[in-house]
């Protein structure tokens, strides 16, 4: 016996979910992590704060105010009513926003670092040498700060993948739609099946160990790069 | 004719100057840390925003806080010299130096890549990457690479300060020759006398966040008011001329700007008109009421005293000179002093040693 039609279907939504996930992520964590290492402003410590609450927060508890947030009185449910979209709860368009809202950290925090560490000396260099500041962001910050985009991107797909509470509560177990790995393996669990669990629990630790194996040894050869 | 006036409130920090600076050659901003000179300078490049400030080169206003004119850094036709060259690492030599070069427009370029490498000697490491360069060579790079941007306004803040002191005397001829063969305007900060001596044209001194003055180096330098005067390495800078050569003994004769008066230093041959800009120390100069031949010193000027003042060690004093015009200083002992009874408009001997004039 190995992995079934349904497994595959898992696997499949989950790496969907997972790429859209963390290229959103890189796009709307890259000015946040910008403003966050740069920025002098008060505001500064309550906007980590909440960037940095997925990390501390069960993610049931994420998963609940998504989900009154998403549902018909909420007003996320109120604004994609009025846009004729219905509500987002139980739909693989809830999953990515939820998705993006838990992984959030792990893709902010490293870029975050990497711009904090390139400092505001390039920066400065770049304006003096006539590069106006977008420029500046696409010759200089964006490949000086590739090893932290590539930490981000990792870790940020990784964290999605392993996701499992928040889309309990707000996504369900749609078949196709919400049904990802981590729920079918509960699935399989709940129906006593461990030898199906088993193929797919494996798979996932294996996929795991090797995308971090690729992180840390990746992180030795790419040391000097400031 | 560079205009800057500056004001800027930090806590614990205020900077206040209204500098008027030629428009060419090379000034030089110095003083201790803290000073405020390098604040001068990045508010100049606008990477800092001095609450009122009027910015105008040779006429070009890049900043007037009245009328809310703040030109952004890379609009500004600057070169910055960082204290550490600060190359990109993720570029090679000659990715750096195109970085500049490729944003100016082909008609607004003065300097090319082949005249810059040539000039700082960094053609054998275009292909290199930062990080196997020396020092001195990542900031020959620096240099270059903001050469080539062709500024209206070169700005320098202590390039040779993260160098040890082979790596300076390794970038500072290039530095002169920049000097000699560009005809671009340089603000160069600076707390080493030496380089300041060897580079500038006009000096400015700050302390505290002010000018306490602006002027042609020679006199600046002379002047026994300002703290330059206090230091080891005070002295005065002379322009000469070559006037002879002499091969049999290594010997170089130059002739005092304005003056019949001739110093003879050790110095490599040079042709007679060229002009040789030497430093001599308060130290170096000592003073006789006589003129005496037998004597192994070689530069016995007639010179007039002009004034005194206590120097930082109580034994000695500091006395000012007048050769012919050119100003000297003299740091004798004070006991020599009441021997020779130095006072004002006296006419002494002053002497120098020929080995002792740093050219």
């Amino acid at each position: 016996m190995s992995l079934t039609s349904a497994d595959f279907a898992a696997i499949w939504l989950t790496l969907k979910l997972a790429s859209l996930t963390t290229a959103i992520l890189l796009v709307i964590g890259t000015p946040i992590a910008l403003w966050l290492s740069r920025s002098r402003s008060w505001l500064r410590g309550p906007i980590g704060a909440i960037v940095a609450l997925p990390l501390v927060l069960p993610p049931t508890v994420i998963g609940f105010y998504l989900l009154l947030a998403m549902g018909p009185n909420g007003f996320l449910g109120h604004f994609t009513q009025w846009l004729g979209l219905g509500t987002l709860t139980f739909s693989f368009t809830g999953l990515v926003i939820g998705s993006v809202l838990y992984s959030m950290p792990f893709v902010v925090q490293p870029l975050q670092n990497a711009f904090s560490a390139i400092g505001t000396r390039p920066l400065e260099v770049a304006a003096t040498l006539r590069a106006n500041p977008w420029d500046t962001f696409f010759s200089v910050i964006l490949p000086l700060a590739r090893p932290g985009f590539i930490t981000a991107a990792i870790l940020g797909f990784a964290h999605t993948v392993g996701e499992f509470g928040v889309v309990l509560m707000i996504g369900g177990n749609i078949p196709d739609k919400t049904r990802v790995v981590s729920v079918q393996i509960y699935d399989h669990v709940e129906a006593m099946d461990y030898s199906q669990a088993h193929w797919l629990a494996g798979a996932m630790l294996v996929f795991s160990f090797l995308v971090l194996l690729a992180l840390y040894s990746g992180r030795k050869s790419r040391a000097g790069w400031s | 004719m560079i205009e800057a006036r500056l004001k800027l409130a930090w806590p614990g920090f205020g900077l206040d100057v209204d500098l008027s600076l030629p428009g060419r050659g090379v000034t030089a901003l110095f003083g201790q840390s803290g000073s405020g000179k390098t604040t001068c300078l990045r508010c100049i490049a606008g990477l800092e925003r001095a609450s009122e400030a009027f910015i105008s080169i040779n006429g070009e206003v890049w900043q007037d806080s009245r009328t809310g004119i703040f030109v952004p850094p890379h609009r500004r036709a600057l070169g910055y010299v960082f204290q550490e060259a600060s190359l990109f690492a993720h570029l090679s030599v000659l990715a750096n130096l195109q970085f500049g070069l490729k944003r100016i427009a082909k008609d607004q370029r003065r300097v090319d890549l082949a005249q810059a490498t040539e000039l700082l000697g960094i053609g054998h490491l275009l292909e290199r990457h930062p990080q196997h360069l020396s020092g001195g060579e990542r900031q020959r790079v620096g240099i270059a690479r903001a050469l080539l941007t062709s500024p209206k306004l070169l700005l320098m803040d202590e390039p040779l300060a993260a160098l040890d002191s082979q790596r300076k005397s390794e970038i500072l001829p290039y530095l002169q020759r920049l000097h000699d063969e560009l005809d671009i305007p340089v603000l160069y900060v600076s707390h080493a006398q030496d380089e300041v001596a060897r580079l500038a044209d006009h000096l400015v001194v700050l302390e505290a966040g002010k000018a306490l003055a602006s002027g042609p180096i020679g006199e600046t330098l002379a002047r026994l008011d300002l703290p330059l005067a206090m230091g080891d390495d005070a002295g005065v800078i002379i322009e000469g001329q070559v006037t002879s050569y002499d091969h049999a003994y290594q010997l170089l004769c130059l002739r005092l700007p304005d003056t019949l008066l001739d110093i003879r230093v050790t110095h490599a041959p040079m042709a007679v008109g060229q002009a040789l800009r030497c430093k001599v120390q308060a130290r170096d100069v000592s003073l006789t009421l006589h003129d005496s031949e037998h004597s192994s010193i070689l530069n016995r000027l007639p010179v007039r005293v002009v004034s005194e003042m206590p120097a930082d060690n109580a034994a000695h004093v500091l006395i000012r000179l007048d050769a012919g015009g050119t100003p000297l200083l003299a740091r004798i002992t004070r006991y020599s002093r009441d021997q020779l009874g130095v006072h004002p408009g006296q006419a002494l001997w002053a002497q120098i040693k020929a080995v002792a004039v740093l050219a």
